[in-house]
């Protein structure tokens, strides 16, 4: 496999190239789950709208044609099941996390279920842009064959972080998320800026799953996500709830979980699936360098149940 | 804790043969038992809903589900089996909850615990059975314990949230053992499904004679007992749920919070690591990746259906070891996908936290008409 024009370079090639393409559902979950932490709310079923997203793209491209079709049915199921959870949670006495558990459960099962037809069938793919067209080598063009769904991430991230600063929506949502009471007291109901911030979140994490299914790896299968939800749930709060923190990390995280495929591709195949563990080890670390029993973490929304 | 009930001046005569005193003594039990089984109606009956929407008979579906977990003695068996692991990752997240933490990754212990004792079996081959078993039992219980009391141990230390270390400690721990079972401790002769050596014959624990259900079972609801006689009924336990319900005034009386949190989910770590050595010493009789077969996620709904009440636990894993092992013949008669278990087990479970709200909430439970 390695192509003797540039060697080893093959691999850190690789990485980046495989930052790019495996950081894409990394970043639209954590975009997703920064909209509604901000609000106050934790959804740790983002995992189970990841699956629910890929497989309802990946049936709508099947059935429409559209791979376009199919992004947009994952982000609005995304969003419905973001309803569900806030609709759950806005009842007294409910506990955000366990619902998220439950949704994660659910949404798996679901999409399994629903799934069943899809995994034979092959369903139009996302086109991807060919940044590479200058170079001969064909590694490098593989590494720039960038799909536009990363390009609208990278987007995103700067949008929301100035959504939240300026914008009277991002002002509600940190209101929210930082003292229900003060929202109250302005007169808007917390519970119905919630439900809103919870269904953007499921929106894109929706549609970070039509990633998985329409464009990388590029087919719909069982075990198609395994954990990425969770992991882009826990990179949110080492970034600080800062959208653009979101995006250098999930960046991060791509690059680490590329690192096994990459050296799977020059040879080095022993520790695979240790590899393919690189991004849940990097969370933990990360996670345990970063956080601190002794004080509440910076940047993090007061009402969050999960840093009290 | 009898809250709503206790009052006496809301606790009036419902009819005479219940009387004041009946209401007030059970009437919180009453709820513990309406309300889950009032939700799980709910999750049946929006389940038949959503099958009766792909053309299936509801009532087929009904009378399947329970034929295939209680309608014979082979399907009883089956259910047991069943529930025997179920039990054992339900304390894994019973267990911490009465500290008020939330740990979900009984999965990863699981996988440790059977790792392990896989392991430690296939390094004394030469032991006598009875030793072998037994050194099993603590391998697992050991491997399981230490990999949950990581996640409790980053929270106390590290402040690192106990649910997302826990769950990050499932992957990592089945990436380990799919490094292990694919690379040095795999059997040479294990071509398409990659596992360990066999633990041998005679190692394995066998089955509670007259019945094809094996001793698992028997260690799921002893570690239920112990749990809850020492939730509780020790100072120990009594001192855990202090913490669980105010970490300050914990604090404050004293007690070694650090301490409680480790050895708490040390317990619920190796009740998981437990069930992963039955797993592997009554079924699997070697390690590979079908250990991963979510016991220990089901084992997550059995905890909060039962209200993290280690006693209440047996008769949940056993129900839903029931939904499981019908879902063979769901699949056989009905012609549903075998995922159609985990879609109603997550209805369920959305329906058992939609219930938390009506806690306190039912008039007639109050004493109130």
């Amino acid at each position: 496999m390695a192509d003797g024009t540039i060697g080893l370079w093959t691999v850190p090639l690789a990485v980046f190239g495989g930052a790019i393409r495996v950081s894409t559902p990394f970043l639209f979950v954590s975009l997703g789950e920064c909209i509604t932490e901000r609000s106050g709310r934790i959804n740790l079923g983002l995992e189970g709208t990841l699956i629910m997203g890929a497989m309802s793209a990946y049936g709508i491209s099947y059935l429409s044609g559209s791979p376009w079709l199919g992004v947009l049915a994952a982000g609005i199921t995304g969003a419905l099941l973001g309803a569900l959870h806030a609709g759950i949670c806005s009842l007294p006495r409910v506990n955000d996390i366990a619902v998220g558990i439950a949704l994660m459960l659910f949404g798996t099962g679901l999409a399994f279920y629903l799934g069943k037809p899809l995994i034979e069938p092959t369903a139009a793919r996302l086109p991807a842009i060919d940044f590479g067209w200058w170079s001969d080598v064909p590694q490098v063009r593989a590494a720039l064959r960038i799909n536009v769904l990363f390009l609208i991430g990278v987007a995103i991230a700067p949008i929301l972080f100035w959504a939240f600063r300026t914008t009277r929506w991002g002002l509600l949502i940190r209101t929210a998320g930082e003292s229900s009471d003060a929202a109250r007291a302005m007169g808007y109901s917390v519970l119905w800026i919630r439900l809103r911030a919870t269904m953007a979140g499921g929106f894109l994490a929706g549609i970070g799953g039509s990633f998985l299914s329409l464009f990388y790896p590029g087919s719909w299968n069982e075990g198609l996500s395994s954990g990425q939800g969770i992991t882009a749930v826990a990179l949110v709060i080492f970034a600080r709830w800062n959208p653009m923190l979101c995006l250098w990390a999930s960046l991060a995280f791509g690059g680490a979980a590329a690192l096994g495929p990459a050296l799977q591709s020059v040879g080095v195949t022993s520790g695979y699936h240790l590899f393919n563990a690189a991004p849940y080890i990097l969370t933990l670390a990360i996670m345990i360098i970063t956080c601190s029993p002794k004080r509440t973490l910076t940047g993090a929304p007061a009402e969050l149940s999960i840093t009290r | 804790m009898t809250t709503e009930a206790a009052d006496p001046v809301e606790a009036v005569a419902v009819s005479p043969a219940a009387g004041p005193g009946f209401l007030q003594r059970y009437g919180t039990t009453i709820e513990y038992i309406l309300i889950p089984g009032a939700a799980l109606v709910g999750a049946l009956a929006v389940f038949g809903i959503f099958v009766a929407l792909f053309g299936k008979n509801p009532l087929d579906l009904y009378f399947y589900m329970y034929q295939g977990a209680f309608g014979t003695w082979f399907s009883w068996q089956n259910t047991l089996t069943r529930a025997a692991p179920l039990i054992l990752t339900a304390l894994c997240t019973a267990l911490p909850a009465q500290l008020g933490m939330v740990i979900i990754g009984g999965e990863g212990a699981l996988l440790i615990g059977a790792l392990s004792a896989t392991s430690i079996a296939l390094a004394i081959p030469w032991a006598p059975p009875l030793v072998v078993q037994i050194t099993m039992v603590c391998a697992g219980v050991v491997g399981g314990g230490l990999w949950i009391t990581l996640a409790g141990a980053l929270r106390q230390y590290r402040g690192v949230n106990e649910t997302i270390s826990s769950l990050l400690l499932v992957y990592i721990g089945l990436a380990i053992l799919n490094h292990l079972v694919e690379g040095v401790m795999r059997d040479p002769s294990s071509l398409n499904k990659p596992s360990t050596r066999e633990i041998g014959a005679a190692n394995m624990i066998g089955s509670i004679p007259g019945t094809d259900v094996h001793w698992g079972l028997v260690f799921g609801v002893v570690a239920a007992f112990a749990s809850y006689v020492l939730i509780y009924h020790t100072v120990f336990g009594f001192a855990a749920r202090v913490a669980g319900g105010n970490i300050r005034a914990a604090k404050i009386v004293g007690l070694g919070v650090g301490k409680l949190i480790l050895t708490i989910c040390f317990l619920a770590g190796g009740a998981a690591g437990l069930a992963g050595m039955i797993e592997v010493a009554a079924v699997q009789g070697r390690t590979n990746a079908n250990l991963a077969a979510g016991y220990g996620f089901t084992g997550i709904l059995v905890a909060f259906l039962a209200r993290q009440n280690p006693l209440a636990i047996i008769p949940v894993a056993i129900l839903l070891g029931g939904i499981s092992a019908s879902g063979g013949l769901l699949q056989r008669r009905l012609g549903l996908p075998d995922a159609s278990v985990l879609v109603l087990q997550g209805i369920i479970f959305v329906f058992v936290l939609a219930s938390d709200a009506l806690y306190g909430r039912i008039a007639f439970l109050k004493g109130k008409s």
